[in-house]
Parts: C-alpha cells; sequence; structure tokens
C-alpha cells in the first residue's frame, strides 16, 4: 500500500489498514488496486463514455492524480490559445517506456498521455478560478495509439467524451485586461490525427528527453523529470540529465535567440512540418534538428501557400520579419491563413515578438 | 426557398425510410441545424466500404470536415442539390480533407470555403466525380488557393468536377502519380489545371476557360518529391482564359500571364496533342525553364522532351499580358505566336547540342506559328535579337507516354 503520500496521520494509517487486513480486505484491494487506474477501461476497444470510468483521477475537478500517476510539464510546451494544460502520465505498473535520444520515449501498451486543458477566470491570474474545458487522453493499445477528447462539466463533476469536437466560448480576461471570448476548439477525432500523424500512425508529441529535460516542483519537491522518471521505473535506458538533449524554453531571455525560436517552432510546427507530417508537401520542415536551412524556411518559397502568402514571396526572409511569411501566418486569425491550422483561435502575440526579433537578426 | 423545401420533402422521405433492419451500411444526413456535428461524426464513426449520403439541402459548416476511414463513399444529391457552405467557416485550412485510401467523392458542392476547397493528401486511390468547388464572389484574391487538391497520392481520378474562382489552381494535383483528370470544367481561377511535381497523368476532355491559365504542366524545387514526368494533355478546350491574375503574390502562379493556354514548365516526356486553343490573348502554349533561383541540387529546371502536335489555335496573342507578355511581345512582336519557347538549355549544350530524346518536338500540320526565345537561364535577355521562328527545326516525334490506368477504373 502507498497511502502514505495522501499524507495522513500516521497513527490513522495504521489503525486503518489493522483494520483492513483484520477484515480480510487488504489482499482484495491491492488486487483491485482500488483508487487506482483502470487498466482494463484504458485497453477496452471503444473509449469509456466518461472520463472518471479510466480512474486517472483521485479527484477530477482538483486535477488531483490517482496513484501511479505522475505529472510533468514540457520545457517549450504547444501553444493553444493560452489554456493553462496539466499533463499526466501513466504507465502500467511494472513496465516502462524506452529511452529514445532523438524522439519520443517508446512507450508500453498502456500508457497513458493526459493533458487538461482550464482557464483562469483572468489570464493574468493562472491559478485562481480555474475553469477546466477538456481532458485529452492519447492510450497506448496493442494496435497503436488512440486519441480521445473529454469535455468537463463542472456541475458532474465529470468529463464527456466527444467524438467530432465541438466549440466551446470562453470568456476570460486577457493579459491587457481586456474581456475576450475565446471560440476554443476541442479537436475531433481526426483532428487529433492531423496533429499526432507521423507516417500512417498516431503518436505522441510532447514526451521527449530534450523537452522533458528539466527540473519539475513535485509535491515531494522539486527534481529533474527524466531522472524521477528513471528512479520511479516508468523509464528504463536513459542517460543522466546532463547527457541528454536539452529543449530551450521559448521563453527565456538567458538563452540564444536562435535556441529559442528553433525550440518553439519545433514543437509548435514540426509535428506537420516534417517529412512524415501533414504539412511534407509543403516542403518546410521545422524540426529543430533540420540542419538545411531552405528547408526550414529561409528564403524557401511556399508551394501551396494561396492567399497565406500575404503577397509575400519567401517563409523567412532574413532581418526582414516583416516580409516572412511565417511571421504573417502566425499573426493571423482567418481560418484561410493562419498557422497552425488547429488549436489556435488568438495570436501567440509573445512567441510572434519572439520569432520577429530571431528573423530580424538572421543574415 | 427551393432547397429548403427540397430538405422538407427529403426529410419527409427520410422519415418514412426508417428500416432498422437495413443491412446496407449507408448513413443518411440530413441538412439542419445539428448537421455539421452529425456529418462530421458519421465520417469518424464510418465502417470502412460504407457510404454516407448527404441528402439535398445547404449545409451551414463552421469547421473544416475531415474523413479518415478507408473506402467511404460521400456522396450527395447532385453537384447542384447538395451544397456544404463554408461562407462562416471560422477552422479549418480546407472544406473537406480526407487522409484516407480509396474514398469516393460525388455529387456535391462546397462552396467559400476559407482555404482549400477538397483536399486529400496521402490518400490513395481516390475518386472525386461531379464535385463542384466554388467561391461564389468570383475571381478574388482572398478565395481559398485550389478547388480539388490530391496531393502525394497514387491513384487519382477526377471526373466531370467543375471549380470556379480558386485563388490559385481550380484542379490541383500535387506531389503524386498515376493522375487522370478529365471531363471537367473549370474556370474563373488562376490556374484552371495544374499538374505539378508529379508522374503519369493524362488530363483530357476538359474545358479551361476563362482563368488567367488554361492547364499548367510545373515542377517545382525544394519539395519532397520532384522530377514532373509523362503527362499527356490532349482534347481539351482551353479558351478565352482572360482572368487578370489575382492570386496573391509569393504564389508560383502568380507570374502566369492572363491569357496563357497551356504552360510547361520544367518536367519530362510532356505530350500536348489534339487541344483545341483559343483566344489566349498573351499566348497559347508555352514552354519555360523554371526562371527564379533556387537552391536544391537535385531539381531539374528544365523542359525536356515536349511533344507538341496535332492542336488546333484560333485567335491567339493578340493581347499580351504582364511581364511575361511584355517580355515575350518584345521579342515576338504582336501577335505573340502560337507555341512560344524560352529556349532556355543547361550551359553545356550551348557549346554542344540537345540529344534528340529530350528534344522540344512541334508537329502541327493543321499550321501554328512559333517562336525560339533563345533566351539565357536567370536572365531577361535573348542571347540574339532574333527568336528562331522555323518550326520546321523541331520536326519529329518520341514515344508517348503510355495511358493511365487506375484500379478504380477497373472495377
Amino acid at each position: 500500500m502507498k497511502l502514505s503520500r495522501r499524507k495522513l496521520p500516521l497513527g490513522f494509517l495504521v489503525a486503518f489498514t489493522f483494520l483492513l487486513v483484520s477484515c480480510g480486505l487488504l489482499a482484495n484491494a491491492e488486487q483491485a488496486r482500488a483508487g487506482s487506474v483502470n487498466d482494463a477501461a484504458l485497453l477496452a476497444s471503444k473509449p469509456a463514455r466518461h472520463l472518471s470510468e479510466y480512474n486517472l483521477f483521485a479527484d477530477g475537478l482538483k486535477q488531483t492524480p490517482s496513484e501511479g500517476v505522475v505529472p510533468y510539464d514540457l520545457i517549450t510546451p504547444l501553444f493553444t490559445d493560452y489554456a493553462s494544460k496539466n499533463r499526466f502520465i501513466y504507465v502500467p505498473e511494472g513496465e516502462s517506456a524506452e529511452y529514445v535520444d532523438d524522439d519520443v520515449f517508446r512507450f508500453p501498451v498502456g500508457t497513458t498521455l493526459v493533458k487538461t486543458f482550464s482557464y483562469p477566470a483572468d489570464l493574468r491570474e493562472p491559478t485562481r478560478d480555474i475553469r477546466l474545458v477538456e481532458t485529452r487522453l492519447l492510450i497506448r493499445q496493442d494496435d497503436g495509439w488512440k486519441a480521445f477528447a473529454y469535455v468537463w462539466d463542472e456541475e458532474t463533476g465529470d468529463a464527456t467524451l466527444k467524438i467530432a469536437g465541438k466549440r466551446l466560448p470562453i470568456d476570460v480576461i486577457d493579459n491587457s485586461g481586456g474581456s475576450i471570448s475565446i471560440n476554443y476548439a476541442v479537436p475531433n477525432a481526426n483532428q487529433c490525427k492531423e496533429c499526432h500523424a507521423n507516417g500512417d500512425r498516431i503518436t505522441p508529441i510532447g514526451p521527449s528527453a530534450r523537452n522533458l529535460n528539466h527540473q519539475y516542483g513535485y509535491a515531494t519537491g522539486a527534481s529533474n523529470q527524466l531522472e524521477t522518471w528513471s528512479e520511479r521505473g516508468i523509464l528504463s535506458g536513459a542517460p543522466s540529465a546532463d547527457e541528454a538533449p536539452r529543449a530551450a524554453n521559448w521563453n527565456d531571455d538567458a538563452l540564444p535567440i536562435d535556441a529559442r525560436a528553433r525550440s518553439y517552432l519545433d514543437v509548435n510546427c514540426a509535428h506537420c512540418h516534417r517529412l512524415e507530417g501533414a504539412a511534407s508537401n509543403s516542403g518546410l520542415f521545422l524540426r529543430s534538428s533540420e540542419t538545411d536551412p531552405v528547408k526550414w524556411g529561409l528564403m524557401k518559397r511556399p508551394v501551396a501557400a494561396g492567399r497565406g502568402s500575404g503577397d509575400h514571396k519567401f517563409d523567412i526572409v532574413p532581418g526582414a520579419p516583416e516580409d516572412s511569411i511565417l511571421i504573417f501566418r502566425m499573426k493571423s486569425l482567418d481560418p484561410g491563413v493562419m498557422m497552425p491550422e488547429l488549436g489556435r483561435s488568438m495570436v501567440h502575440v509573445e512567441a510572434v515578438e519572439m520569432l520577429e526579433e530571431w528573423i530580424a537578426q538572421l543574415d | 426557398m427551393f432547397h429548403s423545401l427540397l430538405a422538407t420533402v427529403c426529410v419527409s422521405f427520410a422519415l418514412l425510410a426508417i428500416s432498422p433492419a437495413s443491412a446496407e451500411p449507408v448513413t443518411y444526413i440530413d441538412p439542419g441545424p445539428d448537421a455539421a456535428e452529425k456529418l462530421q461524426e458519421a465520417l469518424i464513426l464510418a465502417e470502412p466500404g460504407s457510404t454516407i449520403v448527404m441528402r439535398a439541402g445547404s449545409y451551414d459548416l463552421a469547421d473544416g470536415l475531415s474523413l479518415d476511414i478507408e473506402g467511404v463513399t460521400l456522396k450527395g444529391a447532385g453537384m447542384g442539390q447538395t451544397i456544404l457552405s463554408y461562407a462562416n467557416q471560422v477552422g479549418g485550412g480546407e472544406g473537406l480533407l480526407v487522409t484516407a485510401s480509396g474514398v469516393t467523392l460525388e455529387d456535391f458542392a462546397i462552396e467559400d470555403s476559407k482555404g482549400d476547397g477538397v483536399k486529400s493528401k496521402a490518400a490513395d486511390n481516390i475518386t472525386y466525380r461531379r464535385v463542384r468547388v466554388t467561391w461564389t464572389g468570383g475571381p478574388d484574391e482572398s478565395n481559398g488557393a485550389y478547388g480539388i487538391y490530391p496531393v502525394e497520392s497514387t491513384n487519382i481520378l477526377i471526373e466531370d468536377c467543375e471549380v470556379s474562382g480558386a485563388s490559385d489552381a481550380g484542379i490541383y494535383v500535387g506531389q503524386s502519380k498515376n493522375i487522370i483528370v478529365r471531363n471537367s470544367l473549370v474556370q474563373y481561377s488562376v490556374a484552371g489545371i495544374e499538374i505539378e511535381n508529379s508522374r503519369n497523368a493524362d488530363v483530357y476532355g476538359n474545358t479551361a476557360t476563362h482563368n488567367t491559365g488554361g492547364i499548367l504542366v510545373f515542377d517545382l524545387p525544394n519539395l519532397p518529391v520532384m522530377g514532373g514526368r509523362s503527362v499527356r494533355v490532349f482534347d481539351n478546350m482551353v479558351a478565352d482564359n482572360d482572368t487578370p491574375n489575382f492570386a496573391p503574390e509569393g504564389n508560383m502562379v502568380g507570374m502566369v500571364a492572363k491569357g496563357t493556354g497551356i504552360m510547361v514548365m520544367a518536367n519530362r516526356d510532356v505530350h500536348i496533342f489534339n487541344n483545341t486553343l483559343k483566344n489566349n490573348g498573351t499566348v497559347q502554349v508555352l514552354i519555360a525553364t523554371f526562371p527564379e533561383s533556387y537552391e536544391d541540387d537535385n531539381y531539374y529546371p528544365h523542359p525536356r522532351a515536349v511533344v507538341i502536335r496535332d492542336n488546333t489555335y484560333e485567335n491567339g496573342g493578340g493581347d499580351p499580358d504582364g511581364e511575361v507578355g511584355m517580355l515575350i511581345a518584345g521579342l515576338t512582336g504582336k501577335p505573340v505566336p502560337d507555341i512560344v519557347w524560352d529556349g532556355v538549355v543547361p550551359l553545356t549544350e550551348w557549346v554542344t547540342w540537345t540529344a534528340n530524346e529530350d528534344r522540344i518536338y512541334i508537329d502541327e500540320p493543321g499550321g501554328a506559328t512559333f517562336a525560339n526565345l533563345h533566351m539565357i537561364q536567370n536572365t531577361l535577355y535573348p542571347w540574339t535579337t532574333s527568336p528562331d521562328r522555323d518550326v520546321t527545326d523541331y520536326a519529329g516525334s518520341l514515344p508517348e507516354p503510355k495511358p493511365v490506368s487506375l484500379p478504380q477504373l477497373e472495377k
């Protein structure tokens, strides 16, 4: 039993355990792992109708994970209309993910990646008055990854499966203090695939060594995520944190602008803009490992941009962000122009500024 | 009014027709307030090989639709009856995105999508039949780029389709192989039909009219798939392409001059025959080297082994337009000859010769005027002030690419 994590008084625990044992319930509880994740539901061919059936959370509304569900974050996350994101990973007991140096890890069957999207009432106070919007699951089943979105109902304290996606108007106070209504899009099952397709398979995007390799503030104290995952046994074969690659935090002014820019583009664009991705036909490849300048956009002509070109001739014109298609499309909210095509109904102002600064100093 | 009446009739029939015992895997969708969600849900939950029928009427779609199940047939009640309207679209780079193989799209229309009309990517064995894509406001820079847009796919059939108003190409096939585009009508777009970075294409029986350029066969650098070749363009009506170029700048078709009939840029083994070319004011047929600078060691910028024969020409070159039109007319005078080749060849061939199997051949027994501009790569200057107009120098022929056969036509 690992009840100690709940920080109950020791005396109570002892008494409670004694009670369980004396009632002959302990073996039973151990088997069902009461309060633990429902592996059978995760591996079922049909997704559960309600998120609670998976038992991934001890308290869904408070986003308190169940035993064995580990919170994590990414050094440079994907932008989704300023939504806050709580990420968790669950790897079935006795299993572990296999470390990969330059891509997402190889996760065992049963692994579940959980991402909850939420908004505070005021974007300037990100921890107050949180409204949960949706929780997305990526579940590694026998025949590959499956993606599902569950939309929260705070009345019932549960989230319900949405196959066809949904638009949700969300009213918040933005970073400049004004009221805005975000036309938030819960993705449909196909849209999940548009970003998560790698060739003809669905794969996770976030949990790679480079994007995990930093400190996380666990309830028990801060520690490096890669090392923590190794210690907990959910990751095997990882080198020490110093030897593993590390992405640049796009928002860290202390880091070189080139690294910040390429890191941002890698996370926000390269899931499509890579040879195996949905935007392969564009020939614009934005992985941070791409070394051919034309391929990452430098003086590259568009191929199928249409009015996405904004009357500009090249994806990135060194020294001239105002003439670069990449900036034009990131600033747009027009569905025929904007990039990324999905998951965004607002401009990521701070990131665009950073990328403009990057392009301005390119030569 | 007519549509709503029709919709009511159809709904009534639907109510009468409910028969849970039916084993046929057909899902019916009716227009209505929740039609968008029902349609997308049907596209996601469809069984492989099943059919989804969109009954007549107008469907108001705020987000792009997508289909990722193999072998699904998505059909409407006709190009004029089932209308998917994207006038109020807020999300999605296209009206409909198909990413699975063996899909058939037929008998419906897409109107006013903010981006492309229908895109199919890595979707082999796809059929577009009687699909109409229209931007109802006519030519406008703010229209979507492509009407019908299959890319990175093998075995593509596009027939009896109609596209109007695309700000790039009405029907655009890119980075694909084994392609038939036939019996379709493309108009009021920048390019009518464009075959780009693709192999084994038959383009025939189409009408390309009132576009900026009628039919383009292009190969472009810096793309995952290059080496476009083996394209036959025949039995097409390419007439009155007279719409001013309205492509947003930066797009390759932005350089196409108003009044271009058929244009071949780069590529190998392109045969153009039995077409009727009429009233194309800049030039009826243009053969050109990729004119821009590029960095790509794997790209070949010159058109090779192009055969032009047995076409009918009427009233071309009288109104040359834009930079390209002015450049050509400055060398040839007006009217611009029916067939113009920029004459750019690799530098080595300036001092030697071009092998027989790489040459441009012209055989027009019905008569056609011609000019080889003898231009030098990446310059706007010819090496001589007098173009070569003697078409007999280009007599001869090369083996024609084999007709394209498609599995979806063999059933």
